[in-house]
């Protein structure tokens, strides 16, 4: 049947339009209860196959990501080399497979994004104890130098020190960490002021437990939720600093295969050679993405105390 | 407020006290400068010379006196690479930068505002969640490939923009919306849930029983309180810009304090590095001390001492 037209049509779809509209709300929210869920799974999803990268790289990638072959450069995606191996993502300027580097270059990120924020969150949990715990000057001191870190032009210093010791991962990891633990020490303060005034802690106490027993036993089981959350925007946050580093060349030393060096590389052939730059930059974006990704719904499940933007606002970031 | 305002003064004179003596420490403890600058191919003779002349074989803390002395008065030393004082080589890269920032600071805001006033008011529904998606977008991009991207659309294929350098303000576009997408998508976010927390309040309710439009409700009454927050985090933004300038200038090889802070590292110019830090410090502490002041114009519950440290 054809519909109405003219005026009645008109008539209908005003008639109509009070409860379509409120059936298409309903009907959308409950696509988005389903987009948040999916939200986190997607994330896992893409943790996942970072993780299997990070973990195993030589068994994912086709070929060696330092292997040279002048015949094959630039050789375009989806086409194959002079010598008849298939280029999924294309080669570079050095006929290096570029699937093969970022896969191994999931490694490279994985590494010092973890463990940039294990320095972190260790430096950042234990000033945040004491800060939380012991108060008074302890707490001035730890407070007044996480203002002064905040302050800091941290990429400015990063650039210096790193220029100054000379690129490699475990100069990264140390300039990262080192800048990033106030997000962490804010966290664990500000709950352990308040667990600090709750019964069972002073039930702890009463009963004659050391401090650190107290602390080990009731505090920091009660902060991880929150820490938990922190560290995985962190994780982005180190990913994503990292990669910058690399790009400037004051990161990851070029033999080492790393998403931002790629990205610098794939610059200078940018005009011509798009591929060299797009993919190490996509892997990059969705890696960061699913972390973030879990980190909303890790957010929700675990705090809802922690507010949206907070806490990847106080998580540094290039 | 006299008293607030010296006590923001003396904290950020601390604090830039404190990043002087930082990178002259990292500079100088973690590596001889004058072997750096000499390189390998110097002679021992040589090398005494140029340290002695540099003043590097006086002890440290005499060092870092002089360099103190010598910093107030605006005297960085010369660069050892363009053979000028360095603080005008840095002060002449300023404008660019700020303009920089500033262009991609407008345009964060611009579109921060309203997308996070909408999302707020019309919590849950399409427009709601696009915003948001493209917050998310926007704060897992990394600032060097979407400048890489956006060079490639529009130099590359469209050819609207020149793919490097170029003339007027056509060079700042790419640059800016490359440098202001992530500020924009934490702006948005942080507007909405300002906006949520106020949108429910009892003076809001009231203003509607009054009988005011909802558009000056919502853009006059709950704006003007959800604002400070928003204001707060434009002021952090500042550092994150200037973070992201030194990636942005070196995608776009754009003319900024950002880049010559990275020439100067990769040429080991110590007496530059040390003037890009400490000036790019201090003219941040400035304006934070400034944002401060605005922070506290637009909320007078704020006094010394129930500020919240950052």
């Amino acid at each position: 049947m054809s519909p109405p037209a003219g005026p009645e049509r008109v008539a209908t779809l005003a008639l109509d339009r009070g409860p379509a509209r409120a059936a298409a709300r309903a009907r959308w929210r409950r696509t988005r209860v389903l987009l948040g869920a999916g939200g986190a799974r997607l994330g896992a999803a893409i943790l996942l196959a970072t993780a299997a990268c990070a973990a195993v790289p030589g068994l994912l990638a086709p070929l060696d990501p330092n292997e040279q072959r002048l015949l094959a450069r630039f050789t375009p995606p989806a086409s194959r080399t002079a010598d008849g191996t298939l280029a999924v993502l294309g080669t570079d300027q050095l006929g290096r497979d570029i699937l093969s580097r970022v896969i191994h270059g999931a490694r490279t990120s994985v590494l010092i994004g973890l463990s940039a924020v294990l320095l972190a969150g260790a430096l950042g949990t234990g000033l945040g104890l004491a800060a939380g715990i012991r108060g008074g000057p302890w707490d001035h001191a730890v407070m007044r130098l996480a203002d002064l870190q905040f302050a800091f032009p941290f990429i400015l210093l990063a650039i210096t020190v790193i220029g100054v010791l000379g690129p490699s991962i475990r100069n990264i990891v140390l300039v990262v960490g080192l800048s990033n633990w106030c997000a962490y020490a804010r966290v664990v303060r500000a709950e352990t002021l308040a667990l600090r005034e709750r019964a069972f802690v002073d039930a702890a106490r009463a009963l004659g437990a050391p401090l650190g027993r107290v602390v080990w036993r009731h505090v920091l089981p009660n902060v991880s939720a929150s820490l938990i959350v922190v560290a995985t925007f962190g994780v982005a946050g180190a990913i994503l600093t990292e990669a910058g580093l690399s790009f400037l060349g004051l990161g990851v030393p070029l033999e080492i295969p790393s998403w931002g060096g790629m990205l610098a590389e794939g610059r200078q052939f940018v005009d011509t050679r798009y591929w060299l730059a797009l993919f190490p930059g996509a892997a990059l974006f969705v890696t960061v993405m699913g972390i973030n990704l879990l980190g909303d719904a890790l957010r929700d499940a675990l705090d809802p105390h922690l507010q949206t933007g907070q806490t990847r606002a106080s998580v540094d970031r290039l | 407020m006299i008293a607030y305002l010296a006590q923001r003064l003396a904290w950020a004179l601390a604090v830039l006290l404190a990043i002087s003596a930082v990178v002259f420490l990292v500079v100088h403890l973690s590596g001889d400068p004058a072997a750096l600058y000499m390189g390998p191919e110097g002679t021992r003779a040589d090398y005494e010379i140029l340290r002695h002349a540099l003043g590097f074989d006086r002890p440290l803390p005499v060092q870092y006196a002089e360099f103190l002395g010598r910093a107030v008065q605006g005297d960085f030393g010369r660069s050892l690479r363009h053979r000028q004082p360095t603080l005008p080589l840095v002060l002449a890269r300023f404008p660019a930068t700020a303009a920089l920032a500033l262009a991609a600071l407008a345009l964060a805001a611009a579109l921060a505002l309203p997308l996070g006033i909408v999302a707020a008011v019309r919590r849950g529904s399409l427009a709601d969640s696009a915003a948001m998606v493209l917050a998310l977008a926007g704060q897992c991009m990394p600032t060097f490939w979407l400048g890489i991207l956006l060079i490639l659309a529009f130099a590359v294929k469209l050819r609207w923009v020149p793919v490097y350098g170029g003339e007027g303000a056509l060079t700042l576009v790419l640059p800016a919306v490359t440098l202001g997408v992530w500020a924009m998508a934490r702006t948005a976010r942080i507007t909405r849930s300002s906006m949520l927390e106020v949108l429910n309040q009892d003076f809001l309710r009231t203003a509607r029983a009054k009988g005011i439009a909802e558009p000056a409700v919502v853009l006059r009454h709950a704006l003007r309180n959800g604002a400070i927050p928003v204001v707060t985090a434009l002021g952090l933004e500042l550092g994150n810009l200037l973070g992201g300038a030194v990636i942005t200038e070196a995608v776009f090889a754009y003319p900024g304090v950002g880049r010559l802070a990275v020439e100067a590292v990769v040429n080991k110019d110590v007496p530059l590095i040390q003037a890009v830090v400490v000036t790019v410090a201090a003219v941040l502490l400035a304006l934070n001390v400034l944002i401060d002041l605005a922070y506290v114009a637009l909320d007078p519950r704020i006094r010394l001492g129930h500020r919240h440290a950052g």
